[in-house]
């Protein structure tokens, strides 16, 4: 063969860093490509997609919205993950987070003071994790497949979700849509600016950023996390305990994607709507993987999605480009940044000539 | 014995010119020429590191020469991989085990015989015929997982020779058998040789390869440092030439007596719930502060399940938690980290995936036992302290290894052990257990390694070791004993047994008469 990969034997650190500008120079040409054949100017496209929505202050806020539950989503996924506990059930969780918050507020529209808030935001947290827990019990008790409770745990959340919106948390006063009340002013976050849909929810963000980062890279918690992920009999023969890291994990993550949930109702929504996530718990597993379960990676990557979104959105509106082409822009972006990562461990060798075929072959014909 | 020395002047069945391997940061094989004839058995020798293993992958296709050339009958051959090399009539045994743990003995044999062979179930009668043939019993059906080292080894073997095979390579074959199980062994390959096969033969007990094989290639840093007779060298002439000076390799170390006993074990019965593991029944067993007690006995006979109960793998129920004790506190129903407070340091049979996480840098790998040595303040890990003690095991156990961050997976087997007994000893335990310490090690290491068994135990500490190698069981055991079938012998000094003795033991005869005559090695 001509081109050939060969482990490197260890991490290359000047490919841990190149890797990510590989994928955007080899994402931008062909994207170019794609859209000059279509018939679209390229340069146009691309600043279309990726540099007009963060071009004003608004843009930015709106992509930081977008953001926010993918980021808290991904970091909670990133703890589990290490552990190689497979919990896809970071939607349901976002969406019994919400639910569990819109339940209170709803009852609490005329408290005026700022525990209102607090008290929401606790519940949806508790919510979150509590539906996590679901998982970690049948896990730890019954040997279930975190992989596919956490799933089926998904679309009851999301049925629950619809249930009660049509049904008891409908507003009485709403004319029958199938959304709640308004919440209370005391139980939104508060916007961080004038303009644009920014919120509080940030500060949430970055502390949950530091948190996992502590969690993940300093605390012994974390390297025993790390460590039944890595190898489940060296955890047990110097004794961590695996059902408790178990739980441990997937509490954090179901409580982070349960404060995502809750952050939406109580922030740019403002109310229960059935619509409440576009898929933040799904996009989030990616996230999380293409940032390497780094939490620092996972914030870069975790905007960039968010900035897919939008730049799509956008597109379309003004470019008119089908939904399709702005969808396969994405799945070559993250294409090309997993093969890239393919060179942080393996090293590309061109052979110029054709190894030589030996006689091999006619012997191995003969031994058979 | 007598081994018929092939006829010289025949084409060899593979001959190896300047094969030269590079790997990043190290040069494994430099120029080496070797030559093996059909019917020869063909040792290989080195420590750890001398770049046998490399050597050994390129013969079998696994990994690409970057210079020299390969003879396969004469004919010049390019292999890309072990398919291709097996389709040439090359098997290998592989010192850690390529079986997947969840299918069964004729599935694995099966898979690596390709799609021609059969059904697994059509090849269960030939793995029973073959398997009978070579003294090797072993169920088709059985599952990998449910099998101890020994038998996993039993299949390994029987894959390769199921096909019809014109070299075998074997890394290290003997070291889970018993001296008996090695003697058939040998039998079987001196048959096979006897048919024309030829065999290249990796071992580091240098007396099984004098008795087998009919010549020798001595590899050290890489290059052949000499090419020998076996049976025409001593075992200090073959050491030197592996490891360049052989001063303090095989030692006699004195014995010692001990003082109080520190494990107690009294009357502990397991019953296991795998059906085709092993129950305990019945062990007494008393190791004292100051003394190495050695247990030996075939793979398989309760040495897994008894290493899971006192490393507090396996946990008994508070009611029985007396039945094992540490120096009068009943332990069996701890966990394996409150066992350590008291004193316990543990070396498992599995270096990888137990001993050490393989993805892992050495440090981590120093901080997975060392955790409960003030490596961790408020819940954070201390990387400093961590840094340190990782390098103090390095330098202190002579661990070659390019920095603490290199991954516990890149160290050779040797190598890697020296880094967990070293962990281990400067946790300064009270009671040592050791699972096959020397298993797979080179001389060089394996001497380190009992060395500093030995200084442990004269700082005052209780050691266990459990081991299939008797030559180590006798060397550093101050008193011996061994399992068969779940039960344990009763405990003899070392100086008042012997191999005959212990044989008896682990073959379940436990009632050896103890006539005067038999107490003289």
């Amino acid at each position: 063969m001509l081109l050939s990969l060969e482990p490197r034997g260890q991490q290359s650190r000047l490919m841990l860093w190149c890797s990510p500008l590989l994928a955007a120079v080899l994402t931008l040409s062909c994207g170019s490509l794609l859209f000059a054949a279509l018939g679209h100017d390229p340069l146009l496209t691309l600043q279309t997609l990726l540099i007009a929505p963060v071009s004003d202050g608004y843009g930015v806020s709106e992509l930081l919205v977008k953001a926010l539950p993918i980021l808290l989503c991904a970091l909670g996924l990133a703890v589990a993950y290490q552990a190689r506990i497979w919990n896809i059930g970071a939607e349901g969780q976002l969406l019994i987070g919400a639910l569990a918050g819109s339940a209170l507020a709803v009852n609490i529209i005329d408290m005026q003071s700022r525990w209102a808030l607090v008290l929401i935001l606790l519940t949806g947290t508790l919510a979150g994790a509590a539906w996590a827990g679901l998982t970690a019990w049948l896990r730890t008790r019954f040997n279930a497949n975190e992989i596919l409770t956490s799933i089926m745990l998904n679309y009851i959340a999301l049925n629950l979700l619809l249930f009660c919106v049509h049904g008891p948390l409908k507003d009485p006063d709403g004319f029958n849509f199938p959304q709640s009340a308004m919440f209370g002013d005391a139980s939104r976050l508060p916007l961080l600016m004038e303009d644009g849909r920014i919120h509080v929810g940030v500060y949430f963000a970055l502390l949950a950023l530091v948190a996992v980062w502590v969690l993940l890279q300093k605390s012994f918690v974390g390297f025993q996390i790390k460590v039944l992920g890595l190898d489940k009999r060296a955890a047990g023969f110097v004794g961590f305990r695996e059902k408790r890291l178990i739980w441990l994990a997937l509490l954090i993550s179901g409580g982070l994607a349960g404060l995502a949930g809750v952050c939406e109702v109580a922030g740019p929504i403002g109310q229960l709507v059935p619509q409440v996530s576009p898929g933040y718990g799904y996009a989030a597993i990616t996230v999380a993987f293409l940032g390497r379960l780094n939490p620092i990676g996972i914030l870069f990557s975790s905007l960039l999605m968010a900035l897919l979104y939008i730049g799509g959105e956008n597109a379309q509106m003004s470019m008119n480009l089908p939904q399709a082409i702005t969808q396969l822009f994405q799945g070559m972006m993250l294409f090309f940044l997993l093969a890239s990562d393919v060179l942080i461990l393996y090293r590309p060798r061109l052979n110029l000539r054709w190894p030589r075929r030996a006689p091999a072959t006619a012997m191995q014909a003969g031994a058979l | 014995m007598p081994n018929a020395i092939p006829i010289p002047d025949q084409t060899p069945r593979l001959q190896l010119r300047t094969i030269t391997k590079r790997y990043p940061g190290c040069l494994a094989n430099d120029a080496i020429d070797l030559s093996i004839a059909p019917g020869e058995i063909h040792a290989l020798l080195g420590e750890n590191g001398a770049g046998k293993s490399t050597l050994m992958k390129i013969i079998y296709g696994v990994v690409h020469a970057d210079a020299g050339e390969m003879l396969w009958q004469g004919q010049r051959v390019n292999l890309r991989n072990p398919a291709q090399a097996r389709s040439l009539g090359i098997g290998m045994v592989f010192q850690h085990f390529s079986l997947f743990e969840t299918l069964s003995v004729a599935q694995n044999i099966a898979l690596a015989m390709g799609a021609a062979a059969g059904t697994p179930k059509q090849l269960e009668p030939k793995i029973r015929e073959v398997s009978q043939r070579y003294g090797m019993p072993l169920e088709p059906e059985r599952l990998i997982h449910s099998l101890s080292i020994g038998e996993r080894q039993r299949v390994e073997i029987i894959r390769c020779l199921m096909q019809d095979i014109r070299l075998l390579i074997l890394d290290e074959p003997t070291s889970v058998l018993t001296p008996q199980e090695a003697d058939d062994l040998f039998v079987t390959l001196r048959r096979l040789a006897a048919e024309g096969c030829s065999i290249l033969f990796i071992s580091h007990k240098l007396g099984e390869v004098r008795a087998l094989c009919h010549s020798a290639t001595v590899l050290r840093g890489g290059r052949v440092a000499g090419h020998c007779v076996p049976a025409e060298c001593s075992d200090q002439q073959l050491a030197r030439l592996m490891v360049g000076e052989a001063a303090g390799l095989i030692t006699d170390y004195p014995k010692a007596k001990g003082t109080e006993a520190f494990l107690q074990i009294k009357g502990l019965s397991w019953h296991n719930p795998d059906p085709f593991g092993c129950s305990l029944t019945d062990i007494d067993l008393e190791v004292r502060s100051g003394e190495i007690v050695g247990i030996a006995g075939v793979a398989g006979n309760g040495q897994d399940e008894l290493l899971a109960l006192l490393s507090g793998e396996q946990r008994l129920s508070h009611d029985a938690g007396a039945t094992i004790s540490f120096g009068g506190h009943p332990v069996a129903h701890w966990p394996p980290d409150a066992r350590r407070r008291h004193g316990l340091a543990f070396v498992p049979a599995e270096r990888l995936g137990h001993g050490a996480v393989p993805e892992l840098s050495l440090a981590d790998n120093a901080l997975l036992t060392a955790f409960q040595q003030g490596l961790v303040s408020k819940g954070l890990v201390q990387r400093r302290k961590v840094e340190a003690l990782a390098q103090d095991i390095i330098q202190r156990f002579g661990v070659k290894t390019p920095d603490s961050q290199a991954p516990a997976r890149s160290l050779s087997g040797g190598n890697l052990q020296k880094f967990i007994l070293g962990r281990e000893i400067l946790q300064q335990p009270k009671l040592l257990v050791a699972a096959h310490p020397t298993w797979g090690v080179d001389v060089g290491a394996a001497a380190t390694i009992h060395r500093a068994l030995i200084a442990l135990r004269d700082a005052g500490a209780a050691i266990l070791v459990i081991s299939e190698d008797l030559d180590e069981l006798f060397q550093i055991g101050d008193r011996l004993g061994a399992l068969c079938g779940g039960r344990l012998s009763p405990l003899q000094a070392t100086a008042d047994t012997c191999l005959i003795d212990v044989g008896g033991w682990m073959a379940g005869r436990f009632d050896a008469p103890q006539s005067p005559a038999s107490a003289t090695l």
